[in-house]
């Protein structure tokens, strides 16, 4: 087992480091494949990702997308059919789980009730033959980290909800792994501590510096914990990058539509000389970025945030159905006239459309109102391969 | 929103239960006993149409989740409590929503590891325990069941025959696959190994462990319990065409284990003069599979073996060996069974299982018989058992747990 060294951080708190002599806890993705028998598509599909040393990366994605199975591929619980996997320098591709010095964080929350705060974080250490003045040491470090110090003699039934939490944190800090695995912990937190635990891990990851794989389906956790986030969809991976350039420079269609809440307003529109038409109307586009398209057809993006309210005859005609005021701000839910069809189909181009506008002059319900993407935040996308078009 | 409940067979007594208040604030008259034992979430017992019923408040999604895993165990003939429904969709009074509430049958008769320990019980308690975990570990792995959180509390034990049958409580984190993995397999087992000594070590720390037993000694005998096992059941045997007998040999020691060989590879090399052997298939029960079609007794496996072996003597003693096994086997329930399992008085029935206790009453007519150094009738071991014995057992129908501090993470004040 690896020990951590203790420097004194800059705010005056001693946080351990990693020994100089330590090997660099990247963790890489090598066209890594899963396929289960029976099935003829992989369920993680060639996928490429280089998670650097000390990385805070999310798995991201809805049900079924091959998120939880790249994670324990990587933990060694799935096995890998094709490609490989890299810990540091070396292939782990096929080490059993316990060979690979990953450590599962929350694979376990009960506390013990008759044992010590202190014998709770270090039991494993105890079963791992670690000698007693080390699991000591260890424990002690964890415990500083955590704010547990004062409590290490304690029974955890004399704890907070949030200190046990923490214990159980305390658990994989011990173990000082060269990665962390998270694989939904938050799940089955109530809100009120799904919220403080997030943060709770997100500065705790940031404290110790390692790497950390986490898995979840909720884009906000996703958008707020990680120094990256990777999407994944049917197994393939769409885009990994920071979450400002998830959010403001989505690759397809999908990232646009998963990432942000509310969602990224995407209409089906068609080109025009000089842009796209709306309801009637003209949006202007670079003539550069559309010539990139496939079809006569394509995908508009636009975030709520990203709207200004404009006089009619231009921008996209809304027709509202509710607002709903938060002050500062009022959302408006509505129904957008996309496309310049003929009448007869003209209910097949309505679509549900959200925007953020001034609070202090919320518009009417029921009421029509024309909105333009603000300068430099419209998306678009290739209506046939769902690609961005343009930079 | 209204309630949804999802059940195979439903209860309408459950739409009585007040759905609307947190798990943990149900009144004490509803509950069947104080819950106990290490658990995540907050579980209740409560007693509802003469039965007792578990309930674990739990997300909607893992509800639902574990509600259809353990059905499919349950179809799969796995030993695992039996799910009987999900009660979604639950708002407070005031509107606020609830959790989910996942409600499983209380298996009768079982046992949780800490009110065993709680009982001053023989010194290789532990040992027994972690022997009747391995076979349901192995029986899980060879379905392809990952559990992903073995442990003792996660496991009901009922008494078998001297040792222990185990059961599966909790499949939360469990995966169902075609086939485990080696991989997948050792990971079980090391999450297993580590959280029975964390269970062992707290019992030690409560002054619970008998003097003397080591938890991660212990806790590591579930490593080599498995593996040996794992082998008798898996394992490739290979030897000399001549040497056919082995294929006999293999089948009786796997019935011998308790199981059954469904389906048997036998290879031959090119000149055929050796051959290979691998079970491919293996179901659990062999014997009270055999007990059942003989009498209708649905037991645990070694009390199907110790009431076989009493028929078998029934069989000797009453030279019937030439007549037909189904119409002994009914003579033998009749004549021997029945009468002794129903001379117990009703105020001590809920004591032991039928089963158990036959078991109990052969064990103490041996000891009577060794006293007395000659045989003893079974009618005098049940009436000396019954005014001697049985009185100052436990009533073990319902032990829900005791002892146990329950830690669910809830929201606490402290933020950092």
């Amino acid at each position: 087992m690896r020990g951590t060294a203790l420097y004194n951080g800059s705010s005056g708190t001693f946080l351990p480091v990693k020994e100089g002599n330590d090997a660099m806890a990247t963790v890489r993705f090598d066209n890594a494949t899963r396929l289960y028998p029976g099935n003829d598509k992989p369920s993680v599909d060639r996928l490429n990702i280089d998670v650097a040393d000390g990385e805070f990366l999310v798995l991201v994605g809805p049900s079924g997308c091959g998120k939880s199975t790249s994670l324990r591929m990587l933990a060694g619980l799935e096995e890998v059919n094709a490609g490989k996997i890299w810990i540091g320098d070396r292939d782990v591709t096929n080490l059993s789980p316990k060979d690979r010095d990953v450590a599962m964080v929350f694979q376990n929350y009960a506390l013990y009730p008759h044992m010590t705060v202190a014998d709770n974080m270090g039991f494993a250490l105890k079963i791992a033959g670690v000698d007693k003045g080390e699991i000591r040491k260890r424990v002690e470090e964890a415990a500083k980290i955590l704010d547990l110090a004062p409590y290490l003699e304690r029974k955890p039934k004399a704890l907070s909800g949030g200190q046990r939490q923490r214990v159980a944190m305390g658990r994989a800090i011990v173990r000082s792994p060269q990665v962390f695995l998270m694989d939904e912990p938050l799940s089955n937190l109530d809100a009120k501590l799904r919220v403080q635990t997030r943060t709770q891990i997100a500065s705790l990851q940031r404290r110790l510096g390692v790497t950390t794989v986490y898995v979840t389906h909720d884009q906000i956790e996703a958008m707020t914990m990680g120094d990256r986030v990777a999407l994944l969809k049917d197994g393939v991976l769409m885009q990994c990058d920071t979450p400002r350039s998830m959010y403001d420079h989505p690759n397809n269609v999908f990232v646009a539509g998963f990432i942000g809440s509310p969602a990224m307003n995407l209409l089906d529109v068609e080109q025009v000389d000089g842009g796209v038409a709306v309801g009637g109307n003209k949006v202007p586009v670079e003539r550069a970025i559309l010539s990139g398209s496939s079809g006569k057809q394509v995908t508009l993006g636009v975030r709520p945030e990203d709207l200004d309210v404009v006089a009619e005859g231009d921008g996209i005609p809304v027709e509202i159905d509710v607002v709903e005021e938060l002050g500062a701000d009022a959302y408006i839910y509505g129904t957008a006239k996309a496309a310049t069809h003929t009448e007869a189909d003209e209910d097949s181009t309505e679509k549900p459309f959200i925007a953020r506008v001034d609070g202090r002059r919320p518009p009417e319900k029921g009421s029509t109102i024309y909105l333009a993407p603000k300068a430099g935040h419209l998306h678009l996308f290739d209506s046939a391969s769902g690609q961005r078009l343009g930079g | 929103m209204p309630l949804n409940f999802t059940a195979a067979r439903p209860d309408p007594a459950l739409l009585d239960l007040p759905w609307r208040l947190p798990l943990e604030d149900w009144p004490q008259e509803r509950l069947a006993a104080l819950p106990r034992g290490i658990s995540r979430h907050v579980v209740r017992f409560v007693k509802l149409s003469g039965r007792v019923l578990a309930v674990k408040e739990i997300k909607g999604d893992l509800a639902l989740g574990e509600y259809n895993m353990l059905r499919l165990l349950n179809r799969l003939d796995q030993p695992a409590v039996e799910p009987s429904a999900v009660v979604d969709g639950r708002l407070t009074k005031s509107g606020e929503p609830l959790d989910a509430c996942l409600i499983t049958r209380h298996l009768q008769f079982s046992l949780p590891y800490r009110a065993l320990f709680s009982q001053s019980l023989r010194a290789d308690t532990a040992a027994r325990l972690i022997d009747a975990l391995a076979v349901l570990l192995v029986r899980l792995h060879l379905a392809g069941f990952w559990w992903g959180d073995v442990s003792l509390s996660n496991t009901l034990f009922r008494r078998d025959a001297g040792a222990f049958a185990a059961y599966l409580v909790d499949a939360e984190t469990g995966r169902l696959y075609q086939k485990l993995s080696d991989g997948q397999r050792e990971h079980d087992l090391d999450i297993a190994r580590v959280n029975i000594a964390g269970e062992l070590m707290d019992l030690e720390a409560g002054e619970l462990l008998p003097v003397g037993t080591d938890p991660v000694e212990t806790a590591n005998q579930i490593m080599t319990r498995y593996a040996d096992l794992w082998k008798a059941l898996t394992g490739l045997e290979r030897f000399d065409t001549g040497d056919r007998w082995r294929v006999d040999e293999r089948i009786r020691t796997l019935n011998e284990l308790g199981f059954d060989i469904d389906e048997l590879a036998i290879t031959t090399d090119f000149d055929g003069t050796t051959i290979a052997i691998q079970p491919k298939v293996v179901d659990a029960g062999h014997h009270s599979r055999r007990l059942l079609r003989l009498t209708g007794l649905d037991v645990e496996e070694n009390q199907a073996r110790r009431l076989l072996n009493d028929l078998d003597a029934f069989r000797a003693a009453a030279d019937r060996q030439n007549d037909d096994e189904e119409i002994v086997a009914h003579d033998w329930l009749s004549r021997i069974y029945e009468p002794i399992t129903r001379s117990v008085p009703r105020q001590m029935a809920a004591k032991l299982e039928p089963a158990e206790l036959f078991h109990e009453v052969l064990e103490h007519r041996w000891y009577l018989a060794e006293r007395a150094q000659h045989d003893i009738p079974i009618e005098d071991a049940i009436a000396d058992y019954v005014a001697s014995v049985l009185p100052s057992k436990p009533d073990e129908r319902s032990v829900l747990g005791v002892d146990t501090v329950e830690l669910p993470v809830i929201a606490g004040p402290d933020v950092s």
